[in-house]
């Protein structure tokens, strides 16, 4: 028989036990009695000898019967007619077991019912070498075997698929576990990653989000967070081949950000969090193994920053004077989304003693002139990171994220004579032609505003953009879908 | 053996570059290889006597059967072990 086929069922009653199951260990003298009466089969999962008194045993030793049969729980009890399964019970439950087996009074010295164990073919160390060896995979990826006596790790820094921290090796069983994660086909083709512009699957991006580190339910984060940075709007190649050292910065808004134990609080730009690390790291991994995009090759940042090794984290939404970043781009809030914006590291901005939002307006606007240069305006976007302890100074006021972005960006206009180039001693600064206009830092919807952080903290957080507009990158935002 | 998928566009061809040729033997371990076709170890052992004279350290591999590649754990040994290697085809 093929590891493949569906293994016969025998006719009349099949039942499917392990050893290592007290309901098992509780139905042996009613399975004994059965045996007897009717046609009965038992499968065992974990001892070929258990249960003992049963002649017609069946040790299912690979669980190739247990998994093609999708029997979940032990003891499960087929009834099989004319080689197809009939009707099915779980666990002990005597009515379940007599009206199955159609013979009253069944095991009168038990209880009325008992529930069963986890089948060993769904634990989840082993299921997913069942699926390899029993499903059929559809996994096409070059398979790369490495030598026995070659150290797995050093084996995966050496071909240079590797940020320089470790990865997880992408083995074929971990890849179609992370596939799981998506309803999406693995040879569906995401995006073209740059710089290569190599057209990346499904299965690639899973199996690059496997050595980031994820868990298969990150995965439809992953693959937005891959489509949003492989727009021509975002523009990944010239973000990538920039001297300057921004990157994309994920921030997910909507359900699933809690739901796969994202972190939107204390130290939420920091480590610590699988989630946060992770997918921004999978993003990251995409660009350097499918794109070809390497530090000293196509990418020339002079610097970089600790968050070119992944930057992902979530809007905290809960307690948020304002609705999500999300609806900055036309999503209604409570819709699941990754907006990629090409950023800095973040910095921290104290402001301890501000009570009111105009006081706290007038700080972040005298931090946030000085983004790249403070005499460069409209040029570069930002995010305002926004901690609980100063949000709560505007749900207070009630002041808008568009009253407060609009007030900001007022503050900080000052008079082009001043920015020009060659004012103040400096040679940069805006073309001479600007000398007469009063400009303020941001563009239209520059401005960021996002709310995050742990509840303790009188700060908020700035994070740079890069050139924005044609000649750089605009933020992306985009849905995520299972 | 571990085996992994591929994480990249597979561009790269998993062919690699044959590795650049030496000058001279000296110094060098040499490997040969068997690849168990007949009379192809007396080949070998004429050639590992001229190799010992030279005063060049040699080592002795077999394939487990010619009619496959080496498995990967022997191409890693000899990879390991030698320089340079020499495989007898005869017949």
């Amino acid at each position: 028989m093929s590891l493949n086929e569906l293994p016969t069922l025998p006719e009349g009653l099949v039942a499917v036990v392990k050893k290592d199951c007290p309901t098992c260990e509780l139905i042996i003298p009613l399975l004994i009695g059965l045996e007897k009466e009717t046609q009965l089969t038992v499968f065992t999962q974990d001892d070929p000898d258990f249960p003992a008194g049963i002649d017609d045993r069946q040790f299912d030793e690979e669980l190739a019967f247990s998994w093609h049969h999708n029997i979940e729980t032990v003891p499960t009890l087929l009834a099989v007619e004319e080689g197809k399964e009939v009707s099915r019970t779980v666990g002990w439950s005597r009515s379940n077991w007599e009206s199955l087996t159609k013979i009253p009074g069944l095991g009168h010295d038990l209880p009325d019912q008992r529930p069963g164990c986890g089948s060993l073919s769904v634990d989840p160390s082993i299921s997913p070498d069942l699926e390899l060896r029993f499903g059929s995979s559809s996994i096409t990826a070059r398979r790369v075997e490495f030598a026995a006596l070659e150290d797995t790790h050093e084996a995966l820094f050496d071909r240079g698929w590797t940020d320089g921290l470790p990865v997880v090796p992408p083995s074929e069983a971990r890849v179609a576990a992370m596939l799981k994660g998506t309803t999406r086909s693995p040879e569906e083709v995401v995006a073209s990653i740059p710089p290569d512009l190599a057209p990346c699957t499904v299965e690639k991006v899973a199996i690059n989000a496997v050595m980031a580190g994820c868990r298969p339910e990150y995965l439809p984060v992953v693959l937005a967070g891959v489509e949003a940075v492989c727009t021509q709007t975002f523009n990944m190649h010239g973000l990538l081949a920039t001297t300057m050292p921004h990157a994309p910065v994920l921030i997910v808004n909507g359900p699933i950000a809690e739901q796969i134990g994202m972190n939107s609080g204390n130290n939420v730009l920091g480590q610590g969090n699988r989630a946060n690390s992770t997918i921004g790291r999978a993003v990251q991994l995409v660009i350097r193994n499918v794109g070809g995009g390497r530090p000293g090759e196509v990418d020339r940042a002079a610097f970089g920053s600790p968050g070119k090794v992944g930057f992902c984290f979530a809007e905290r939404e809960n307690d948020s004077p304002w609705p999500p970043i999300s609806t900055m781009y036309g999503f209604p809030a409570g819709t699941n989304t990754v907006l990629a914006f090409p950023g800095e590291a973040p910095r921290n901005l104290v402001d301890q003693l501000s009570r009111d939002p105009d006081s706290l307006a007038r700080t972040y606007a005298a931090n946030l002139i000085s983004i790249q240069h403070p005499k460069l305006v409209l040029g570069f976007d930002a995010i305002l990171a926004v901690a609980p302890d100063h949000s709560r100074v505007f749900r207070e006021s009630g002041w808008s994220r568009e009253q407060l972005a609009a007030r900001i960006n007022e503050l900080t206009v000052r008079p082009g004579h001043e920015l020009v180039r060659g004012a103040g001693n400096i040679p940069e600064g805006i073309p001479e032609g600007m000398k007469d206009s009063d400009l303020p830092k941001f563009r239209e919807n520059g401005l960021h505003i996002v709310h995050c952080g742990g509840a303790a903290g009188l700060f908020s957080a700035i994070i740079g953009g890069w050139v924005n507009g044609e000649m750089g990158s605009d933020p992306v935002c985009v849905e995520i879908t299972p | 053996m571990t085996k992994v998928l591929d994480p990249t566009n597979e561009a790269t061809p998993a062919d690699i570059p044959r590795a650049a040729r030496p000058e001279t033997l000296d110094g060098l371990t040499v490997g040969l290889l068997d690849i168990s076709k007949p009379r192809g170890d007396r080949f070998l052992d004429r050639i590992e006597e001229r190799l010992v004279e030279r005063g060049l350290r040699v080592e002795r591999f077999r394939k487990p059967t010619f009619t496959k590649p080496a498995p990967v754990d022997l191409r890693h040994e000899i990879a390991t072990k030698c320089d340079v290697v020499i495989e007898a085809l005869a017949d």
